[in-house]
């Protein structure tokens, strides 16, 4: 008779136990990681699958995902960079095919497949609290480590075949800093040991105060230096005066 | 293009003539002219001067624009001496502008930032300067281009065609010294450029380099340096080649288009007082207007987002000013040829497309009077104006040099082609390679058929009068269209031009047995350049033709013109 109360006892013992120590929060949480990785793993074997390979292993047409993290799939996913519409050097910039929970799902699964790079907290990316002198650092940053391929405004420039540095001009914050963290395509990976957090918030914040300065002495003619300069120096300066010349040479002193 | 303006005879002039009346009493400006006079002779200088005549066309101001632009140079750069330091001694800028505060720099960038952003009208100035200096270089070339191309360079100005080298040449020297003086990242890297250029020149380039910069790349010794160049050498040099350039002007007459009236003997145009003062008083306040315009619209050379030069920053897009650009092309395209000879590298990749192709340019811009007399054994003087049809193959060389020069230009600006038209960098580089090449030759002979195609269409109307573009139907259902016989005027600015013969060469048995006329020898080879300087020119009507294309045209014309042709 003893013996299904000592089991009673223990079973009940046990669920006590459970209920005591399990850490209720976490199985939540745990359950919607699970569910979010379930989900990127339907979305990326629709969209990613056929280059990536099912299991993200990489193909001849796509490198593997193990490792990249979920900044590379945030970067790449949020700017519309991938899925790519055609093979080639580079995947440009273009609409984004999902919605912000599809990327984060997509992260997701990416990121469960191996450690990397993870999408970078708001307060890793705010510029709020930098200091005049913390934002003109980051300016000598991104002369020091930048401004080689995107240009001294961060309009971009050209690279070895058929490869080339974007435009940062329209690029958010996080994006950013996943770049400098992932190194997409020619893009070489910049790790914390290279450039701080701190560093990429700074470079971040003299990007955005750059672009959003006025433009001081008129119109930047595009921003991409000496040629459109001189370009237009062409066309307005002696295009325009030739033909102020032209109208001056018939003024004549018998053309009354 | 070479159509000449109308004739001014005197019967035509502007003022009326009329009876000097009787003397005022002596104004104050008559009085202060007087008290000159008495003291210097002005009256005498001045008289010859003021009233002398220039020939009227646009393309006679092209030289103006350049000038007018290196007055508004020197103007706006006594006012940057002012405020710029050309000190390379570090300092940490403290200045208004945000994004570079606290940054360490030279003196000399902080000064230009200075005079950008705390010295009113500064920047406007600066930016006036800037584009001052890249109009001024590019009227000369334009201006260069049309001497060039309406053969003004021939017997007596070919000394004052040398001058104009020189001028062009300084001028390049002068721009690149005031873009490295603000010593922000793109001057530097210019700066970069040439260092490599003065390393290129085998065995002595370091020597060379060292003397420049006083020491190691950079130094702290070449922004002053360069500052003494900008600012009094090469203005200096400048100014007095100017002054020489206009003083032969002036010596020579100026030359003019041909047309009736006008011969190698006078000059048909209006006074220089009161019409061109006047005119080019008045251009010269366009030209400051429109740099103003520039300088306050348009931003050039931002030297604060460039930052201060270091030598391990750079920035995409780094390209020198346009007149440099086809040097920056050539070095970009050129294979990576190296030799290493014992301890000694020979840059050829550098020293050929840079050093090379500068001298090669100058050069033969500086030989080519001096060719083109040889060639065609031509020892008159000209001071009327070639039409540029009318010498096919100088005008075809010509074209096929700006040509050339083009595709350089475009090779320096292949990263802005590679991002703006998605192309690769290794595909320009390829096309540009043989491009420099071939697309001379086909400029060239694509030129040369379109002059003789227009001396085709002169002879055409000379002989056959304009197409009226109406058509005539018959009453026997036939179509033609008359044609309007062209005015004597306009048939002598067609027809005026020199023939000149193709020499032959007196090398070896002579025809008639009889010695070389003029006692010229004459070799095979200056012959047979002279036949393709001169061959293919369209032989003019004779009398002849003309005579029986009058007959034809007065009775055949309206009855069935359509029979010509």
């Amino acid at each position: 008779m003893a013996k299904p109360i000592t089991l009673l006892l223990a079973l009940f013992l046990m669920g006590g136990l459970y209920a005591v120590l399990s850490p209720a929060g976490q199985s939540a949480a745990d359950g919607n990681v699970n569910s979010q990785i379930v989900q990127g793993k339907e979305l990326f074997q629709v969209s990613c699958a056929t280059c990536h390979g099912l299991g993200a292993e990489g193909t001849s047409a796509a490198p593997s995902l193990v490792g990249v993290g979920a900044a590379a799939v945030d970067f790449q996913v949020g700017t519309g960079r991938m899925p790519m519409a055609k093979p080639g050097a580079q995947a440009p910039r273009g609409k984004t095919e999902f919605t912000p929970a599809e990327i984060s799902a997509l992260a997701a699964y990416v990121a469960s497949l191996g450690a990397g790079p993870g999408i970078p907290t708001s307060q890793q990316v705010s510029t709020n609290n930098l200091t005049a002198e913390e934002i003109a650092r980051g300016g000598e940053l991104f002369r020091t480590n930048c401004s080689a391929c995107h240009n001294y405004e961060g309009d971009g420039g050209a690279l070895p075949n058929g490869k080339y540095a974007p435009s940062l001009g329209q690029t958010t914050a996080s994006h950013i800093y996943e770049a400098v963290r992932t190194g997409p395509y020619a893009m070489p990976v910049f790790s914390a040991g290279t450039l701080t957090d701190q560093d990429v918030r700074e470079i971040i914040g003299y990007l955005q105060t750059l672009h959003s300065t006025p433009n001081n002495g008129g119109f930047s003619l595009g921003g991409i230096g000496p040629v459109s300069e001189g370009l237009w120096g062409w066309i307005v300066g002696i295009g325009g005066l030739v033909m102020v010349a032209m109208w001056l040479a018939r003024k004549g002193a018998r053309a009354r | 293009m070479a159509r000449p303006a109308d004739v001014t005879t005197a019967e035509s002039s502007a003022v009326e003539a009329h009876e000097p009346t009787a003397p005022h009493r002596l104004s104050s400006a008559g009085a202060a002219a007087e008290w000159v006079d008495d003291r210097v002779g002005a009256a005498r200088l001045g008289k010859g001067l003021i009233r002398k005549v220039f020939p009227d066309h646009w393309s006679f101001l092209l030289g103006e624009i350049a000038l007018y632009s290196f007055i508004v140079l020197l103007l706006t750069g006594v006012f940057l001496t002012i405020w710029f330091k050309p000190s390379m001694a570090e300092t940490q800028y403290d200045g208004s502008y945000q994004l570079l505060k606290g940054i360490p720099m030279s003196k000399a960038f902080a000064s230009t930032l200075q005079l950008s952003f705390d010295v009113r009208g500064g920047l406007l100035l600066r930016q006036v300067h800037h584009w001052a200096a890249i109009l001024f270089t590019a009227a000369a070339v334009v201006h260069m281009l049309r001497i060039f191309f309406t053969g003004a360079f021939r017997k007596p100005r070919e000394i004052n065609w040398l001058i104009g080298i020189g001028l062009l040449s300084l001028s390049l020297i002068e721009g690149f010294a005031g873009y490295s003086l603000p010593d922000d990242l793109l001057s530097g890297t210019g700066l970069r450029f040439v260092d490599g250029l003065i390393r290129s020149i085998p065995l002595v380039g370091t020597w060379i380099e060292f003397f420049v910069f006083a020491g190691q790349y950079p130094g702290t010794s070449i922004i002053p340096r360069l500052y003494m160049a900008h600012i009094l050498l090469v203005p200096a040099l400048l100014l007095g080649l100017v002054s020489a350039h206009l003083a032969l002007v002036f010596y020579h007459k100026h030359t003019q288009y041909p047309g009736p009236g006008r011969t190698e003997q006078n000059v048909v145009g209006y006074p220089l007082f009161p019409v061109y003062m006047a005119k080019a008083g008045g251009f010269f306040f366009v030209v400051f207007g429109v740099l103003v315009l520039m300088g306050g619209l348009m931003q050039i050379n931002p030297v604060w987002k460039f930052g201060p030069y270091t030598p391990n920053q750079v920035t995409a897009g780094s390209q020198p000013d346009w007149y440099m650009g086809w040097v920056e092309g050539a070095v970009r395209i050129t294979p990576n040829w190296e030799w290493h000879l014992g301890h000694t590298t020979w840059s050829w990749n550098i020293f050929l497309p840079g050093v090379g192709l500068m001298g090669l340019l100058f050069t033969s811009l500086a030989a080519w009077p001096f060719v083109e007399a040889w060639i065609t054994g031509d020892k008159r003087e000209h001071h009327l104006l070639d039409r540029p049809r009318n010498a096919p193959t100088r005008t075809a060389l010509g074209v096929a040099g700006m040509t050339c020069y083009a595709m350089f230009w475009i090779a320096g600006g292949n990263d802005i082609i590679a991002t703006h038209f998605s192309l690769s960098l290794e595909s320009i580089t390829r096309f540009m390679r043989v491009a420099v090449f071939v697309a001379p030759v086909i400029a060239y002979h694509v030129t040369k058929r379109l002059c003789i195609w227009l001396q085709r269409r002169d002879q055409e109307r000379v002989l056959h009068g304009s197409e009226t573009g109406v058509l005539i139907r018959t009453p026997e259902g036939g179509y033609y269209e008359p044609h309007e016989p062209i005015t004597v005027d306009q048939a002598f600015v067609l027809t005026q031009h020199d023939e000149m013969d193709v020499l032959d060469a007196t090398e070896g048995a002579n025809a008639n047995g009889l010695p070389p006329r003029d006692g010229v020898v004459v070799s095979k080879r200056r012959a047979a350049l002279s036949r393709w300087f001169l061959a293919d020119n369209l032989a003019k009507p004779t009398r002849e033709e003309l005579e029986h294309a009058h007959d034809h045209g007065s009775s055949a014309a309206l009855t069935s013109g359509s029979d010509h042709d």
